[in-house]
């Protein structure tokens, strides 16, 4: 199928339309304005729902067939169980032995746990899935196999869509570590805590039904309710959500690579050195081995210049906890806990705070955390001469990764991108990306362990660090760099079907990813 | 009799860059290449054109080539090809990668050796990235981490890899292997400015005698100049007997290493991370180089997560008279340069004496003096040396003269 593509600000052809629904293309940062009102559910009434507050039903399948669950639903669910999810795939055994077909799924990421719901793909139940995909799902993708297109928002655009109606949630799933009977839920507790539920928000806001599944009933009231009981229909109580050494890691380790540590001893330097690091400063870094260890050498900097982080956004990990509690951050503000120790803080500290995704990521909200903070830690698959950014396909053109958190991020004051050269032989800096995720405009200094390259666009950056002696390049020369010791590399090839869309922030379409050709 | 079927390299789930090769030599139906790479989309076609150019500058025309490759780098991927060829072929053809520009590089006698961060020479994967840790040294190790049966591909990776990897500075240094198989050793590795060769379980001065003429032999028939220091390793009771014989074997002799795995095997104690059973040993050997005029080199420690314990050895090792340790790990890297590293006190006294000194030229005075102390030039150029590593250890700015200098333009 041939479909109409138009050239996008970005430059990158793109279609008007998608899964039979118009699509705005990207225009530039910040130049979409919505017009219109949020969508909206239809409004309950409580003669509908139990006067004792006890909602719960005998199984997930009882619960799906009360909402009504029928051909072409949208059906959402979060992922904080994360690999140990058992929760997903299990909707959509039961819609597929009820016979109903052409499902979207909607999920805030999926797993390598999730790969069985290929299965549901092949046979029917499920038309497509609206979220991250990687290994075999990536590669199902990737290889034109899925029946519909598939969409990849980041975590705010997904609030994003929901709240301004361009996904209509018809069920949304929502598991929960603890839960009462009339629906109040929380993220710790119970066997399969996760710590926060900072995904959930949007979902039981927007959808027409809400499910909430639970290995963990407690009494009334299940106390502090993230997701609250207004807005749940049925409670589900089960055996196991998930697996719990496949929901948070035991302990996230920072990196053992010696090239990853050099790399986060270069950053902690330029973070210093350029005096983006200061008292008060507020930042994000994520759990990836290279972003913990930065933490560890940021959090040096701070005790030995006796500065506090004002506050922190999590993502939480045992080290962002560590300076909580030893006084270099004023506050964790949380929309997901990575590891126990950072699950356990979360009840232990009162300055450590769920914080919902909804607020800090929304970007069709009245402003957002982000933007707020000074320095933003990411990473990324590829990264062009342009300062452009691609975090979802591989060089090789398979769907690799969700884009998570991270087109929200780039909209921090100092974007810095902490990446090696290259993998093994393939070059992160390349001509062009393969896929657009993030324009260069936003993209501001790019560390590895051959040199830093920051943007022209940031004068500032590049004269508060020029005498510093830190090994400064120009983006190009770390590309011939990289190309000098690995070979200049080929470039995939795609057919024309376009497998996957990638919307930017505000819901117009940045990029799409095409078929692969296989040889 | 020759093998028929040759299997070079390494594979497996945490082998990285590196590949697997297994090569047949068949009757007919030409070059048949089986090529399984992660980075096939990327670089399939050119891996196969290099195999095809190996395999022809050899003069194999028929063969079947199964490639498992975990995004080898090409020089790589041509000396495993290589090895492959000469296990089942006899030639004396080398297909050598181009020599980058910028590994000319010569060595200076007394430059500082703090850190020698040593590599397995059959991994290449942790060859890539070793310069980039500022090691003083670079070890391309071809005796006790390769496999007895890998020694002829690692000789042949160790080769390609003094052509194509920037170590940025760091000493260019080979480990040979003991005995015959360290000289024959020579002749693959010389050609490709190496710095310095270490030679292992070092017991008299006849053998470091036949290593230096194989040197000069083979530097002489390539009409090459570059300079080759040597570095002898003592691993053994009677290598520390025989130190300062060995220390002034060869004018070539820049510094002298012990080893103590081998040397407490020897003497058939344990070795401990106090070390009370190798301080004669070591006392000795540092007092066997410092007759020769030659550095004194510790062994390496070996538990590469204790870092406390190595900066306690390190002081040890410094205080007894030690000018630079063994590394087999880059974390450990930063440790040994800090605890070698000039402490403050003498990077001030450093400084006086080469403001003194400058003060004493400029205004044309024959004699120095700081305080009552004379200073004459070794003494400068000690401080200057002091300095100057001070500012490439980042310890003092460059500019340190303009800020520290009682100039006439301060008011």
């Amino acid at each position: 199928m041939t479909v109409k593509t138009v050239k996008n600000a970005a430059g990158r052809l793109v279609p008007t339309e998608i899964n039979g629904k118009t699509v705005i293309p990207f225009k530039g940062v910040g130049r979409h304005k919505p017009e219109g009102r949020k969508y909206a559910p239809p409004i309950p009434s409580c003669s509908d729902y139990p006067e004792d507050g006890n909602k719960v039903v005998g199984s997930l399948e009882e619960a799906l067939r009360k909402c009504g669950l029928k051909d072409g639903m949208t059906i959402s669910t979060h992922h904080h169980l994360r690999d140990g999810d058992l929760v997903s795939n299990k909707i959509f055994e039961i819609a597929s032995k009820m016979g109903v077909r052409d499902l979207v799924w909607f999920p805030s990421a999926s797993f390598p746990c999730n790969d069985p719901v290929i299965r549901f793909l092949d046979d029917g139940t499920i038309n497509r899935i609206e979220g991250s995909m990687n290994g075999p799902l990536g590669r199902y993708v990737s290889e034109g196999r899925m029946k519909g297109t598939a969409v990849l928002r980041s975590h705010g655009g997904r609030v994003q869509a929901i709240q301004d109606g361009e996904v209509k949630i018809d069920i949304a799933v929502m598991a929960a570590p603890s839960a009462d009977s009339f629906g109040n839920a929380k993220g710790t507790g119970g066997t399969s805590a996760c710590g926060v539920l900072g995904y959930a928000k949007a979902d039981i806001m927007y959808a027409d039904k809400v499910i909430v599944v639970t290995d963990n009933l407690v009494d009334l009231p299940c106390f502090p309710m993230e997701i609250e009981g207004n807005y749940v229909d049925y409670v589900v109580v089960v055996d196991k959500i998930g697996i719990p050494e496949k929901i948070v890691s035991g302990t996230t380790q920072i990196t053992k690579s010696p090239d990853r540590l050099l790399i986060a001893d270069l950053t902690a330097s330029f973070l210093e050195k350029s005096g983006i690091l200061k008292d008060g400063v507020n930042m994000q870094a994520g759990a990836g081995g290279t972003s913990l260890a930065i933490a560890v050498f940021v959090h040096q900097i701070l005790k030995n210049k006796g500065w506090k982080s004002k506050l922190g956004f999590g993502g939480s990990t045992k080290y962002m906890v560590k300076m909580l509690e030893e006084g270099q951050m004023g506050y964790i503000l949380d929309a997901q806990a990575f590891d126990l120790d950072s699950v356990a803080s979360i009840e232990r500290n009162s300055n450590h705070v769920p914080y919902p995704v909804f607020n800090a990521y929304n970007y069709h909200s009245k402003g957002n955390l982000t933007s707020m903070m000074d320095i933003m830690i990411l990473g990324a698959t590829e990264i062009d001469l342009n300062f452009n950014g691609n975090v979802v396909t591989h060089s090789d053109g398979y769907l690799l990764h969700g884009i998570g958190g991270w087109q929200n991020c780039l909209h921090a004051r100092n974007v810095i991108l902490p990446v090696p050269l290259f993998r093994d032989r393939i070059p992160v800096i390349v001509d062009k990306v393969t896929t657009l995720c993030g324009p260069g405009e936003l993209i501001d200094v790019i560390i590895t362990e051959r040199g830093i390259a920051i943007n022209p666009l940031r004068k500032d950056l590049i004269d508060s660090v020029k005498d510093s002696g830190l090994p400064l390049r120009t983006i190009q020369e770390l590309k011939e760099e990289a190309e000098k010791i690995c070979g200049i590399p080929q470039k995939p090839e795609f057919e024309d079907e376009i497998v996957a869309a990638i919307k930017w922030v505000d819901g117009t379409v940045i990029d799409v990813v095409r078929k692969l050709k296989i040889k | 009799m020759k093998k028929t079927i040759a299997v070079t390299g390494n594979t497996g789930p945490k082998v990285r860059s590196d590949c697997e090769i297994t090569l047949e030599l068949t009757d007919k139906w030409g070059i048949i290449i089986d090529l399984t790479s992660k980075v096939r989309t990327l670089y399939g076609d050119s891996i196969v054109k290099l195999t095809n150019d190996v395999l022809g500058f050899f003069g194999v025309k028929n063969a079947r080539v199964k490639i498992l490759d975990s995004g080898a780098l090409p020089f790589v991927i041509s000396a495993r090809l290589e090895a492959a060829v000469k296990q089942l072929t006899d030639s004396d053809l080398e297909y050598l990668p181009a020599f980058l520009p910028e590994n000319g590089y010569a060595t200076i006698r007394d430059r500082f050796r703090f850190s020698r961060l040593y590599l397995p020479g059959n991994n290449p994967g942790l060859m890539i990235n070793a310069g980039l840790h500022s090691a003083d040294g670079i070890i391309l190790d071809l005796e006790d981490s390769v496999a007895p049966d890998k020694k002829d591909e690692a000789t042949i990776l160790v080769r390609n890899a003094l052509r194509q990897i920037d170590f940025c500075g760091a000493e260019r240094m080979v480990r040979i292997n003991q005995g015959e198989r360290g000289v024959r050793d020579l002749q693959q590795i010389i050609p490709h400015n190496v710095n310095l060769i270490l030679i292992p379980k070092c017991e008299s001065p006849d053998y470091i005698l036949r290593v230096e003429k194989e040197i000069e032999a083979i530097l002489r028939k390539r009409k090459l100049k570059n300079k080759v220091f040597l570095m002898p390793i003592i691993e053994s009771a009677i290598g520390v007997e025989n130190a300062y014989a060995i220390a002034k074997a060869s004018e070539n002799i820049v510094a002298m290493a012990i080893g103590l795995e081998d040397y407490t095997a020897d003497l058939g104690v344990q070795r401990t991370t106090e070390g009370k059973e190798s301080f004669y040993a070591r006392t000795r050997l540092v007092v066997a180089a410092k007759a020769a005029g030659i550095q004194p080199i510790d062994s390496v420690f070996s538990d590469v997560s204790d870092m406390e314990a190595l900066r306690a050895t390190v002081l040890v090792s410094k205080s007894l008279g030690f000018e630079g340790m063994g590394c087999i790990h880059p974390r450990q890297i930063p440790v040994i340069r800090q605890g070698f590293a000039p402490d403050n006190a003498e990077i001030d006294k450093s400084k006086q004496i080469v403001l003194a000194w400058d003060s004493a030229m400029k205004n044309g005075l024959g004699v120095v003096a700081l305080g009552s102390k004379m200073i004459d030039p070794p003494v400068v150029a000690r401080a200057q040396k002091t300095i100057d590593l001070a500012i490439r250890l980042g310890l003092i700015d460059k500019n340190w003269i303009q800020e520290d200098a009682p100039g006439e333009n301060k008011l």
